[in-house]
């Protein structure tokens, strides 16, 4: 059966679609079958790869014809599953789609296709003095149009805010192959502000085929402090005080002993490896900004408990402040075989309560924890060390993630600020949103894709899924079903 | 003499069991409904007549911690309270929003969508909110977004509600990230003849660093306002010069509020909205140029709207009826067919039996 309609469907978009732009043997579809949360995995039926807008609208309206899903790809780094292909359904692939098609110097705009690569668009525009703000830590590979679909953010968007703070215009093929601009070059929307709506819908209200990029003149100077804690909580604690004293920083960025120990032994950037946190606090501007701001801050910190800061004194040593940090994640998975990165955000004067909470429940589950936090936005990434080889080690390993990110809710805050729920993390959207709230999630995607053809399955949990998920977990401290007697 | 400082006190009232009860009972039997609020921007979209729903009563404060930098108001709030309370301290909203008269709530805020002359350079109300609680057109509660900075669970909701004119729902509370007060403040003035030479300056001028956070040409004259730290700004003023520097200039207040005497109350305005560098295509025109040049006031007569819109549309821009038109002008730009149709499916998504403010946006919205 897959086989037939495989062989149908390819031959159709063979009419218009290079040989090679179609894959359907299997051999070569096993490169699609996860993305970066590579736990889960999944053969689609086909992938496209398509190179013109006009060539997507005549694979959605194939699909729509037939009911077929369609899973829209960009450079499959997501971390929570959102490009996880679906069984019957192919995966579109917008790789070839990765052109630059108009630098605007005067309006400080670029207008890409979806494929590009995040810091390509950085690198295209250095030499007019321009850069793109939004830097996820997989800049160097994932792509513009998944940025968009996740609403990507990075360690500089306190202050220059997510990518939808940064994009202009975004051109969408619809699940009817209808072709939509929700432009704002204007900064004046007139009706539903339906470009931010789009922006971190998970590819599930269409598919982002060309959008137009704010670009911001590269800042005269920056400058990074380092600062030394013997008291997480402390440390918490002074980036609210920073914030409140009336500077916001271009990134501050906060590790736990763990996080610092892994990264310290991996590219030896200096840090203190008996703190318990420390705190990379970079400031930019105008040189007589950062000058006046680099003084407040460093004080702010004494104040606050530092018992060391460093300002780098150059170029180099910043870059060597920042390397650690930057490159926790790998450092982190050298302790450990496997690691699991959690993406919950709480406001942060909850930071000391929640870490402590998640220690404790690292003992509970006898499995190793190293905190890195976008402290100045309150973006946790506890990321939970395993080993997959272990029987039933990613089940429990799972529970954890879940047990931390009811955790942040529970504390006022979100299952995710930056990675988007995808296939992951549907049963903590039962617990974050009611069934009335999900309900109104259905009917937004229904406006959008009557036949629920993009990307289904992920972001929104349905009400069977809550149902099974709700009856293992409790939900704020009460038991599913309270009407029911227990024994 | 000691100056009093006068302690902000914000009424705490909880109307939202008033509220869903009224919504409960019009929706059962589709009963149009006018949501109002201080009712300072009733202006802005076509007339309803319905019966209304008044929720500047729905007041309070939920949650505010400087340190957070973010607040949870009940919609009622008045907006001169709630920017009095944030400046004790040392904060502010980061989009400039126009009050419009003492009565202004939070809620018509963020229902208008309406920013003030900071908006080119730090954004709109859209930048700035974090979450709604929303009462929908069955008569339900429902929750969205957060009280954080970065969140990206379930479809951004929160955001759609800015300039949604009330027409999805009632906005019963709004959390909005807020930010710290500028150190300083001056204004620079420059004569630039015509409005060209304006365009051309001050998209140029953005290709730097500059600490600027606000625009404006009238009659030959360019002003732009600058905020940042007293170093920042002393090297700016240095940099960019002027013929003068005028300290505590209250042209910003008076463009937000639009008492600046271009808004005279006889003029037929057309508010212009394009990408700050389109050229200036209606050169004959009195005209009033804001935000780096993406918003041009024209003064316009009503015969001429249909005409201007189609010239504005080939510049990437859109026109909204403004001020002076009468009741047969339609205000807001109609958007392509398939947009229309989005809006009309978003619309009967929260509000399937359409009773909220029918008709304010668009015809048969």
């Amino acid at each position: 059966m897959i086989t037939s309609t495989r062989q149908q469907l390819a031959g159709l978009f063979r009419t218009f679609l290079e040989y090679e732009s179609v894959v359907d043997q299997s051999t070569s579809l096993a490169a699609y079958e996860c993305d970066g949360l590579s736990a889960y995995r999944q053969t689609p039926l086909m992938v496209v790869l398509p190179k013109t807008i006009e060539e997507v609208q005549k694979i959605v309206i194939i699909c729509a014809d037939r009911n077929i899903p369609i899973v829209s790809r960009g450079a499959g780094t997501s971390l929570s599953g959102g490009a996880l292909p679906h069984a019957e359904g192919i995966v579109l692939s917008l790789s070839k789609m990765n052109r630059i098609l108009n630098i605007d110097d005067n309006a400080q705009s670029i207008t890409v296709e979806p494929g590009i690569r995040n810091l390509a668009v950085s690198e295209a525009v250095k030499h007019l003095g321009l850069y793109y703000a939004p830097d996820p830590s997989s800049q160097i590979a994932c792509s513009i149009g998944g940025n968009v679909a996740e609403n990507a953010g990075g360690v500089h968007c306190l202050k220059y805010g997510l990518t939808l703070h940064n994009v202009l215009s975004v051109t969408i093929v619809t699940a009817s192959g209808e072709l939509l601009v929700l432009d704002q070059q204007s900064l004046q929307s007139q009706g539903y502000d339906l470009l931010a709506l789009v922006i971190g819908s998970e590819g599930m209200l269409g598919i982002v085929v060309e959008v137009i990029l704010k670009l911001l003149p590269i800042p005269q100077c920056a400058r990074v402090i380092l600062a030394v804690f013997d008291d997480v909580e402390k440390a918490g604690n002074s980036v609210a005080s920073i914030i409140s004293g009336g500077i916001i920083p271009a990134g501050i960025e906060m590790m736990d002993n763990p996080a610092i120990r892994a990264a310290e032994s991996f590219v030896n950037a200096g840090y203190p490896i008996d703190s318990a946190a420390i705190l990379i606090c970079e400031l930019d501007g105008t040189e007589a900004e950062v000058e006046s701001q680099i003084s407040k801050v460093d004080r702010i910190l004494k104040d606050s408990g530092a018992i060391d800061t460093r300002l780098a004194k150059d170029d180099a040593e910043r870059h060597l402040f920042w390397s650690g940090r930057k490159a926790a994640f790998p450092a982190v998975g050298r302790l450990s075989p496997d690691y699991y990165c959690i993406d919950g955000t709480i406001p942060r004067k909850a930071l000391g309560a929640v870490l402590t909470e998640i220690n404790r429940l690292s003992e509970e589950y006898e499995l190793r924890i190293a905190n890195v936090f976008h402290a100045g936005d309150g973006n946790l990434h506890p990321l939970i060390l395993y080993d997959a080889n272990d029987e039933g080690a990613f089940a429990k390993t799972e529970a954890l993630g879940s047990r931390i990110l009811q955790l942040c809710i529970h504390h006022g805050g979100t299952i995710t600020g930056e990675h988007g729920v995808g296939v992951e993390k549907l049963g903590e959207m039962c617990v974050q949103f009611s069934d009335i709230e999900r309900h109104q999630f259905h009917a937004i995607r229904s406006a959008f894709d009557p036949t629920n053809i993009m990307n289904p399955g992920k972001a929104i949990p349905t009400l069977a899924r809550c149902a099974e998920f709700n009856a293992m977990h409790v939900h704020n401290g009460e038991l599913p079903h309270p009407e029911l007697d227990r024994f | 003499m000691a100056i009093q400082i006068q302690e902000v006190s914000i009424p705490q009232v909880n109307l939202e069991e008033d509220l869903q009860s009224q919504i409960e009972a019009v929706s059962a039997n589709g009963t149009p409904v006018k949501i109002t609020g201080g009712n300072t921007k009733s202006f802005y979209g076509h007339v309803v007549n319905a019966l209304e729903i008044n929720v500047s009563g729905h007041s309070g404060i939920i949650d505010y911690d400087p340190a957070e930098l973010v607040i949870t108001l009940r919609a009622g709030c008045k907006l001169k309270d709630v920017e009095l309370l944030l400046a004790e301290k040392g904060q502010m909203l980061g989009f400039e929003p126009p009050c419009f008269g003492e009565e202004a709530t939070i809620g018509g805020i963020v229902a208008s969508g309406l920013t003030g002359p900071r908006r080119a350079f730090s954004g709109a109300i859209r930048d700035f909110i974090l979450g709604v609680k929303l009462l929908n057109g069955r008569g339900e509660i429902v929750n969205f977004g957060g009280r954080v900075i970065k969140n990206v669970a379930g479809f951004d909701v929160s955001r759609l509600m800015v300039g949604a004119l009330g027409t999805l729902g009632i906005l019963l509370e709004v959390s909005i990230r807020v930010i710290p007060k500028f150190e300083a403040e001056t204004t620079l003035s420059f004569e630039h003849a015509d409005a060209q030479t304006h365009i051309d300056w001050i998209n140029q001028k953005r290709r730097f660093p500059y600490p600027i956070s606000a625009s404006v040409w009238y009659q030959g004259r360019t002003k732009i306002r600058l905020s940042g730290s007293q170093q920042g700004l002393y090297s700016a003023c240095e940099d960019l010069g002027g013929d003068n520097k005028i300290d505590n200039d209250d042209t910003w207040s008076k463009l937000k509020e639009q008492t600046h005497p271009f808004f005279g109350p006889v003029k037929s305005l057309a508010r212009v909205s394009v990408p700050s560098v389109e050229v200036n295509f209606l050169p004959a025109e009195p005209q009033l140029i804001e935000w780096g040049g993406a918003q041009r006031w024209i003064e316009t007569p009503q015969e001429n709207l249909g005409q201007l819109r189609q010239q504005v549309e080939s510049h990437r821009g859109t026109v909204c009826a403004y001020q002076g038109y009468d009741g047969h002008a339609e205000i807001f730009h109609r958007p392509t067919d398939g947009i229309l149709a989005l809006h009309r499916n978003l619309k009967s998504s929260f509000d399937p039996a359409g009773i909220f403010n029918p008709g304010r946006m668009y015809a048969g919205l």
